[in-house]
């Protein structure tokens, strides 16, 4: 024990703390200083890569070329963020650092959900079908079957937090034989359909789809800063939650609801990336040592846009590779986290 | 005024409370006794609506527990229950911080924080309030914990066995601190403590549980009497006055 040892229990309780400046807000305004900064670094940083992504080694027709590589960066932006706030949001309210939607299996549903309507709908014709409505039909679909999901997989309080893993690593598994078998079944000219539509690749995105995600991004990032201070209080636990008076089912469903459309986007344009969350939302929490969502979730996202963008520079100028971003960022994010998963095995 | 009417709790066949009707006065300190499994932990989670009963209702000054805002609530009842593990690393400043929340919604004013500074002072963690909490031991989590709602500034105080982790000097200490918030602050403090003896040297009233019902219930004096303390614990409980307070002899 390194208790205090000195006693001084008898000042009156209600003596206001004469010092000019109370202690405490000394203390969080130098905390939000750090927190500011450790933001303005990583703004500049993201900024720096993309200026980088953009313009090394642009040759011959620029304008043309730099087309290309701007619809790519803002693809990466969108889907970085999309990871890193869902992300951000799943750990706090299932309350653990180490599952994501992605390692819960979230992205696998959506891609089984996107295969699945086309199996169902074989009969119409789907190449005259706007993209953009399919993917809103796939969006509402995925919102109702990933909140049915979480809420059986956590609806139970007092979850063990390797079942929940495992759980998460069967039904992820399951999700893609479903859906690899399903689009086995398919008429070929239905899964030349489906292929474009999951083979999407950071390189060949949907312009209609690209502006469609960004404006879904920016809604649910206002819906979500609007929740930040509440969430902020459901990390501590469902009992402080309700305890300090929040509506803790309310803001979790309201969550639930963010993830889903969020994981959707991301997945939607480039496919599963399944340890990008945890790598994200991990390491903004260690490089700011915030707990606010009001940092969290920006630090989180800029480092997600680094990450991807940063990555696949490094990938086609450094190494001149054509290898898949995704394999890298999984293989780190993998190594990652199973070092999480031991560290918490010792505790 | 903390009103029960009727209240039942069911885990599936296990009736863990069953028919509480039960007045808990304003003002004091009421201490919950009763063996392990009695039902004094679901009690408390019940009236501070962490639990919903599955019949009977709850009143806190007329509020009905189910039906008021959650966010009114806060401002009128703290809760703090037995286990406090969260995912989230704070520092002690940070929880007791939160404390607030229901008065400035996250965003703290300068008489939030004078509030978070007093709290501090109040439990000695002054010089710990910038640890992180996984660097502190479980009774100095524990006071960071009981700052928390205090720092809440609520008529009413619920805590779930406070002592938990605690060794004799800073259960003593709590129990004072208590004792002086109901004194001092006109808080109403209602605790589940499984030493009597705490139970008997510092609070007003004592309700006693035994299988889901409150058997008994009264000012300290009288509950603590080996004939009273022999009904709740199955146990015989020599009571003896020491120094002005009744003590109950049961080790050996």
């Amino acid at each position: 024990m390194t208790t205090t040892k000195t006693v001084q229990v008898t000042a009156n309780p209600r003596t206001p703390v004469s010092a000019p400046a109370s202690a405490s807000g000394e203390a969080f305004r130098a905390v939000r200083r750090r927190e500011r900064r450790a933001l303005a670094v990583l703004v500049v940083v993201a900024l720096a890569v993309l200026v980088g992504f953009c313009t090394i080694g642009l040759v011959g027709n620029w304008e043309y070329a730099l087309g290309i590589r701007l619809r790519k960066v803002a693809t990466m932006i969108v889907v970085g963020y999309a990871v890193a706030c869902s992300s951000v949001i799943f750990q706090t309210v299932t309350g653990n650092r180490i599952l994501t939607p992605g390692i819960m299996g979230f992205d696998a549903m959506f891609v089984l959900i996107q295969t699945l309507i086309v199996f169902f709908f074989s009969g119409l014709t789907l190449t005259t079908t706007d993209p953009r409505l399919l993917f809103a039909c796939q969006v509402v679909v995925m919102v109702v079957f990933a909140s049915a999901l979480y809420r059986w997989l956590f609806g139970r309080r007092g979850r063990d937090l390797y079942v929940l893993v495992l759980a998460g690593v069967i039904f992820g598994t399951l999700f893609s034989s479903l859906s690899s078998l399903a689009s086995r079944l398919i008429n070929p000219n239905d899964f030349v359909v489906l292929q474009d539509t999951l083979f999407a690749s950071f390189n060949q995105v949907h312009p209609g789809l690209l502006l469609l995600s960004t404006v879904l991004v920016l809604v649910m990032t206002a819906w979500a800063a609007r929740l930040f201070a509440r969430l902020d209080v459901v990390a501590l636990g469902r009992d402080h939650a309700v305890g300090l008076g929040v509506d803790h089912s309310a803001v979790v469903n309201q969550a639930l609801v963010m993830i889903a459309v969020l994981v959707s986007v991301s997945t939607a344009l480039v496919g599963p990336i399944t340890f990008l969350g945890l790598l994200v939302a991990n390491l903004a929490r260690q490089l700011t040592g915030a707990f606010r969502h009001r940092v969290l979730v920006p630090a989180a996202g800029l480092i997600s846009v680094i990450v991807l963008v940063g990555g696949q520079l490094i990938l086609e100028r450094v190494f001149s590779l054509n290898t898949a971003l995704s394999v890298i960022v999984n293989f780190l994010g993998g190594v990652y986290f199973i070092a999480l998963l031991v560290r918490e095995s010792r505790r | 005024m903390i009103q029960l009417n009727h209240v039942t709790k069911r885990y599936g066949d296990a009736v863990v409370v069953d028919d509480v009707c039960l007045t808990i006065p304003k003002g004091g300190v009421t201490s919950v006794i009763g063996a392990n499994g009695a039902g004094k932990s679901t009690l408390l989670s019940i009236i501070s609506r962490l639990l919903p009963a599955d019949s009977g209702s709850v009143t806190v000054d007329g509020m009905d527990v189910a039906t008021t805002p959650s966010e009114r609530l806060a401002r009128r009842l703290a809760v703090l229950r037995q286990e406090n593990h969260m995912s989230v690393r704070l520092t002690v400043r940070e929880l007791v911080a939160f404390g607030r929340f229901p008065h400035s919604g996250g965003r703290l004013t300068s008489h939030d924080l004078a509030l978070v500074d007093e709290a501090i002072g109040y439990f000695e963690l002054t010089d710990l309030a910038h640890r992180h909490l996984d660097q502190l031991s479980g009774g100095q989590r524990q006071r960071a914990h009981v700052a928390m709602v205090l720092c809440q500034d609520t008529d009413y105080v619920l805590l779930d066995e406070p002592l938990n982790n605690l060794d004799m000097r800073h259960s003593v200490q709590m129990m004072r601190r208590l004792r002086r918030m109901s004194d001092e602050l006109a808080k109403t403090v209602v605790l589940v403590v499984h030493d009597i003896n705490f139970a008997s040297c510092h609070s007003d009233t004592v309700i006693a549980m035994k299988n889901g019902k409150v058997i008994a219930q009264g000012d300290t004096a009288t509950m603590m009497s080996p004939d009273v303390l022999r009904e709740v614990y199955d146990l015989d409980i020599d009571v003896h006055e020491v120094g002005g307070q009744r003590i109950g002899v049961y080790f050996s």
